[in-house]
């Protein structure tokens, strides 16, 4: 059966959804650390079928000049689709959507950089989806925050994220854009471990209270998992490879 | 603030209270202005006939945009909507939309073809702080105040009659944004404050009680136990907040 003729239902048969998943399951991740020559710092995430690809520059100089903080950098995100990235060709232009969740992505790693470090510099994220399959936020900053750390950027801790959601009335992790379609709820949730602190988080649809906390809940917990799976990325770059990944990052 | 008192002599979960006038721009199918402090806005909803998305056929259209005057703020500058005013406008649309406010369904003329397409116009006026409240009490109000053209589909035409009816609405949402501010959580952040927050969380409950939008935004992060906190009192303060909104536009007394 084709996926736009699905109903709610569908979504949730015998426990098991779609994909083959359970309600408390993420997708499989696949992360790596370095991937680009010119960038400072840059990372490639595969989460379920989200290919996206992230370089950070700097701390380099601000442009225009007028950017310029005197106390720390200023931080600057891109969080930028392709035109092929998803069903339907999407104009490369950025679309609403597209500058909200720059702006969101921008706040939800700010407070883990260490920006007062480098007053008057910039610090670029560029974030491409190269396809997108639902929770590509999510995935986003999961590939920047390793991208910070690759370039070598001071931070206060790794920002975790992943979503949960609700299908057919049931709370659901790590939802994949059918689901999101043809669920009732979405929420986003970037996670610092170090101060069991959220530094995004939005949520869209319908949740009873309980159905929040209980979510809330979940959300923290897989990203505590996530969390783990970046420090394993940035061990594999630089503690196990040494040689020439370790001298990269310096 | 750590005697509990803010600058303007507001406890940390005082609200400054919305001061609304609705249906003030004869020429819109609804409007209304909102003053929260000294921060005033004015939304300004049009209803036009257009055609339904293709994935959506047999809804009506609903869009927010906002605008962000420069005569409100000195920093506001003429051009295109930035990142902040997109925001304002997403998390406005977001409360709308997914509390099921306007019932779009009943906004379809003809499946496919015609529906009636809902614009609402957020435009700041003058910014004391908490744009989003204000732009949503204002886009709550002007929408509730909304009245459409009845209608005639014949062979695909449609002509609009002279009477009209109101906006088929199915529930009422309501606005809080909490900011973080050295260790405390205040209601309704002013300017001042907004300037020295850390972060903030806006949530929007549905007349059931249910959360139907969050928004953290800021550039510091808000403990777990602080959402929790945010959230539970927005549930419990949703009731009161949506009662003196409906009171104040006279919303069902005629």
């Amino acid at each position: 059966m084709p996926m736009s003729q699905l109903s709610p239902e569908d979504l949730l048969r015998n426990g098991m959804r779609v994909d083959g998943r359970r309600w408390n399951e993420l997708r499989p991740i696949k992360m790596e650390v370095g991937v680009l020559d010119k960038a400072d710092g840059s990372a490639y995430i595969e989460h379920g079928k989200n290919k996206i690809l992230v370089a950070v520059y700097g701390p380099r100089e601000a442009h225009p000049k007028h950017i310029a903080l005197p106390d720390r950098a200023t931080i600057k995100c891109r969080y930028h689709m392709a035109p092929f990235s998803v069903d339907e060709r999407k104009p490369p232009a950025p679309s609403r959507r597209e500058i909200e969740i720059s702006k969101v992505i921008r706040e939800a790693l700010e407070p883990a950089i260490l920006s007062e470090y480098y007053p008057r510099t910039s610090i670029d994220i560029f974030i491409e989806v190269l396809q997108s399959d639902g929770g590509s936020r999510c995935a986003g900053i999961n590939g920047a925050s390793l991208a910070l750390a690759d370039a070598g950027i001071p931070m206060r801790d790794l920002v975790a994220a992943c979503a949960v959601g609700k299908i057919a009335g049931q709370l659901a992790l790590d939802l994949s854009d059918v689901e999101d379609k043809l669920g009732e709820a979405d929420m986003p949730v970037a996670y610092m471990p170090t101060y069991d602190s959220v530094t995004l988080l939005q949520m869209d649809g319908s949740f009873t209270h309980d159905e929040f906390m209980a979510g809330l809940e979940l959300a923290v917990e897989n990203c505590k998992r996530i969390y783990q799976m970046q420090k394993e990325a940035l061990r594999r770059q630089y503690l196990e490879v040494g040689g020439e990944g370790a001298s990269a990052g310096r | 603030m750590a005697s509990g008192k803010r600058l303007d002599g507001r406890g940390l979960l005082d609200h400054r209270g919305f001061d609304i006038r609705a249906r003030i721009i004869e020429k819109a199918n609804g409007s209304a202005h909102v003053s929260l402090g000294k921060t005033k806005v004015m939304v300004g909803v049009k209803v036009e006939v257009g055609k339904p998305f293709p994935d959506v056929p047999d809804q009506g259209v609903l869009t927010v945009n906002a605008e962000l005057v420069p005569m409100a703020y000195p920093l506001f500058e003429p051009g295109p909507p930035d990142e902040n005013s997109i925001e304002l406008a997403r998390v406005v649309d977001r409360g709308i939309r997914e509390s099921k406010m306007v019932d779009l369904k009943k906004l379809c003329i003809i499946p496919n073809e015609k529906a009636f397409v809902v614009f609402v116009d957020i435009y700041v006026l003058d910014h004391d702080g908490n744009l989003i409240d204000a732009s949503a009490a204002a886009a709550a109000a002007a929408l509730l105040s909304t009245m459409i053209n009845k209608f005639e589909a014949r062979d695909g035409e449609v002509s609009l009659l002279p009477e009209t009816i109101p906006l088929p609405i199915s529930n009422i949402p309501v606005t809080m944004t909490f900011a973080k501010i050295g260790g405390q959580i205040v209601l309704d952040p002013s300017l001042e404050e907004e300037q020295v927050m850390s972060s903030r969380l806006t949530v929007t409950v549905d007349k059931d009680g249910r959360l139907c939008a969050l928004q953290k935004g800021g550039m510091g992060h808000m403990t777990i136990r602080d959402v929790r906190e945010c959230v539970k009192l927005a549930i419990e303060r949703a009731p009161q907040l949506r009662k003196s909104l409906l009171e104040a536009i006279g919303y069902g007394k005629d």
